[in-house]
């Protein structure tokens, strides 16, 4: 599939890759100055997770991203401004209005579904998504991510099992990132590969290399064109490392730092600029020209966010019915 | 003595359990290497090992549901639920097998299930929940909250030792910002009774958590009007001290039912029935409710605030009241 990518689409992958770690430093700059309110969770290490797979979906197609997963919503279509105004609490088009946190938004247009915090409860609610796209017989794909830990809970595995029963379009991404806040993933499940529960479900599971953006888009689009062909659900485990404690407040002692140093190597970011540098996709000038302008762009953003108004108190009491 | 935090205080008296019980053991996420999310099982893995501080997998439904099996099998555990907003991942097992083991099968499942319940830190709807009137309605469950440091070891004692299931909410807003000297030796406080935390002569507010620092601010203020509060901390929600609800009402005739979760179903409508049915007649005034807004709880500072009751929202329903 590789070689259907056009130029445009290698840089694509890498601009989306690039916004996502500069928005989330943006973030973390907000955080320091007590304008991003409650935690920051960070998805350094694990950009080409989200953004590969988002690639491999279209207009139409739904995903329910997690907290790791802010690149997938970039690629979906979700404007920084948006996000950044959703994470400092303001008011706005494309926010919860201040009524929710983080990545917790959802636009039915543009395709993301947001999450409650409650893991793995997301995944019965992307089958149904399935289920009805399937009922109106749209052709429409439903993304489900989720980290390790999540794939714990009793929601995942009803969610799972529903999906493949009902041969339903929903593809689940297991982020595998090595931790589950402080429990590392051997503490969460006996498998080492995740995938490998697809088997107990009868539906496919492939393991991918999380880091390498080709890999995950063209993984996930095997998945996706069995989907659309009715072929029903398939997990993707996407091997990763979190590379920053859970949230802002975690310092993640508990991560061995020569672990940290081996993935420090498999940085998606940089390895995909050597990738597209020895491919003549790309040179350091217009590497740089093209950094330069997201985080022009992103300034631009954040500003706006920071001039947004907070939403007015009695606005709180509407909202809970039609 | 020592003068220790909520969060300390409650430490406190698991540590102790395990030393004074072997079958007393801890379950939960990211609890024991990590001292959980809040860091209130620190240094317990160290201290009694991995057999006794389970850290688990991301599993609520199974870390109840287990907490019950071992329970049966003569353990005492004390499970986490890492936010309390989590506990409705377990709910089959606290509602279901919990709570109707000893009624159905005479098998008693004596459980604490504890966890950071309460709003005020930004953590928006899915970690700031009071959820006690998800439970309410259960009977089998025993439910107590604590408000002081002192109350938070006493009672987490007393729901370890109990033959049934207890749901144990920590106010996280209390973690660290409460502090008090407590006895450094064993005390329990009974689950079922109330404190009277201020006589007071115009009105009596029966609360518990977080909104009895609330209550006594507002008290303080309220005195320079001329306006006298009793505050009642209930502590223990089920079964609760009618006694003491209804001696102060009777002694006030007038009462304010103050609590953070939301108003429809909430604890305050139990406690208003009962006040109604039974000491109609000593009232000089409406039963009044303080509580949150019937809406999930808001993230954004300015709706956090509007919505939580604080001691102004307060002051303003007694002035009412006290007129009345
Ligand atoms: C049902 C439930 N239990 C506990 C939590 C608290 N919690 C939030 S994130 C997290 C760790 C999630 O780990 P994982 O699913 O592996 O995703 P990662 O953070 O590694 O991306 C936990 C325990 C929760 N949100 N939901």
């Amino acid at each position: 599939m590789t070689e259907t990518l056009s130029k445009q689409q290698y840089l694509d992958f890498y601009y989306y890759m690039r916004m996502t770690r500069s928005l989330e430093e943006r973030l973390t700059i907000l955080f320091r100055q007590n304008k991003v309110i409650g935690g920051l969770y960070r998805s350094l290490g694990q950009e080409a997770t989200a953004v590969g797979s988002a690639f491999a979906l279209r207009d139409g197609d739904f995903i329910s991203p997690l907290i790791r997963d802010m690149g997938a919503m970039l690629v979906k279509g979700v404007k920084p401004q948006e996000l950044f105004k959703q994470y400092m609490a303001k008011d706005g088009e494309g926010t919860s209005h201040g009524r929710d946190l983080n990545i917790h938004i959802a636009d039915m247009k543009r395709g993301y579904v947001g999450p409650i915090s409650q893991l793995g409860d997301m995944v019965p609610v992307m089958a149904g998504i399935a289920l009805a796209g399937k009922m109106q017989g749209k052709n429409i794909v439903t993304m489900v991510y989720l980290g390790d830990g999540a794939s714990s809970t009793g929601a995942f595995h009803e969610g799972v099992n529903f999906a493949a029963v009902l041969k339903l379009p929903m593809i689940t991404i297991i982020e595998n990132n090595g931790y589950a806040f402080s429990t590392p993933t051997e503490n969460q499940c006996l498998v080492k590969d995740f995938a490998v529960k697809a088997k107990g479900y009868g539906i496919p599971g492939e393991i991918v290399d999380g880091n390498d953006v080709i890999a995950v888009y063209q993984a996930t689009c095997r998945a996706v064109d069995r989907a659309r062909a009715g072929e029903g659900a398939s997990i993707i485990e996407a091997k990763t490392f979190r590379m920053l404690g859970h949230a802002q407040h975690d310092n993640q002692s508990y991560v061995p730092k020569e672990v940290l140093d081996v993935w420090h190597e498999k940085d998606p970011i940089k390895n995909y600029q050597e990738f597209l540098k020895n491919n003549n996709l790309a040179d350091d000038a217009s590497l740089k020209e093209m950094d330069e302008k997201i985080l022009a762009y992103l300034e631009e953003e954040a500003d706006i966010a920071d001039r947004a108004p907070f939403p007015q108190p009695e606005s709180s009491l509407e909202g809970v019915y039609f | 003595m020592a003068v220790v935090t909520y969060l300390e205080a409650i430490r406190q008296a698991l540590s102790e359990e395990m030393q004074r019980d072997e079958n007393v053991f801890l379950l939960g996420e990211d609890i024991g290497v990590y001292g959980g999310a809040f860091k209130v099982t620190e240094g317990l893995y160290e201290k009694f090992g991995s057999q006794r501080v389970i850290d688990t997998p991301i599993s609520e439904s199974a870390i109840v549901g287990a907490a019950c099996g071992a329970a049966m099998m003569g353990m005492r555990p004390v499970a986490e639920i890492q936010f309390i907003d989590f506990i409705s991942c377990a709910f089959d097992q606290l509602t279901n097998y919990a709570a109707k083991s000893r009624y159905r099968q005479g098998i008693g499942i004596p459980i604490v299930v504890r966890g950071p319940c309460g709003g005020g830190g930004r953590g928006g709807p899915f970690h700031s929940q009071n959820v006690e009137s998800f439970f309410l309605n259960t009977p089998g469950l025993k439910m107590v909250e604590p408000a002081t440091a002192y109350d938070a070891k006493g009672l987490l004692k007393a729901a370890i030792r109990d033959e049934d299931p207890v749901l144990y909410f920590e106010h996280k807003f209390l973690y660290r910002r409460i502090k008090e000297d407590i006895p450094d030796d064993d005390y329990i406080v009974p689950i079922g009774k109330a404190k009277v935390r201020r006589e007071g002569r115009d009105i009596s507010v029966i609360t518990y958590g977080a909104m009895v620092h609330v209550a006594l601010e507002a008290a303080e203020k309220l005195q320079h009007e001329g306006i006298d509060l009793e505050v009642v901390d209930l502590r223990s929600l089920l079964p609760y001290d009618k006694e003491a609800i209804l001696n102060s009402v009777v002694k006030t005739s007038k009462v304010i039912l103050l609590h953070e979760a939301t108003r429809i179903g909430g604890y305050a409508g139990e406690l208003a029935a009962v006040i109604a049915e039974e000491v109609f007649d000593c009232l000089d005034g409406p039963i009044v409710r303080v509580t949150a807004p019937d809406t999930p709880v808001p993230y954004s500072p300015p709706l956090e605030d509007f919505f939580l009751p604080n001691a102004e929202k307060l002051m303003k329903a007694a002035r009412q009241l006290a007129a009345y």
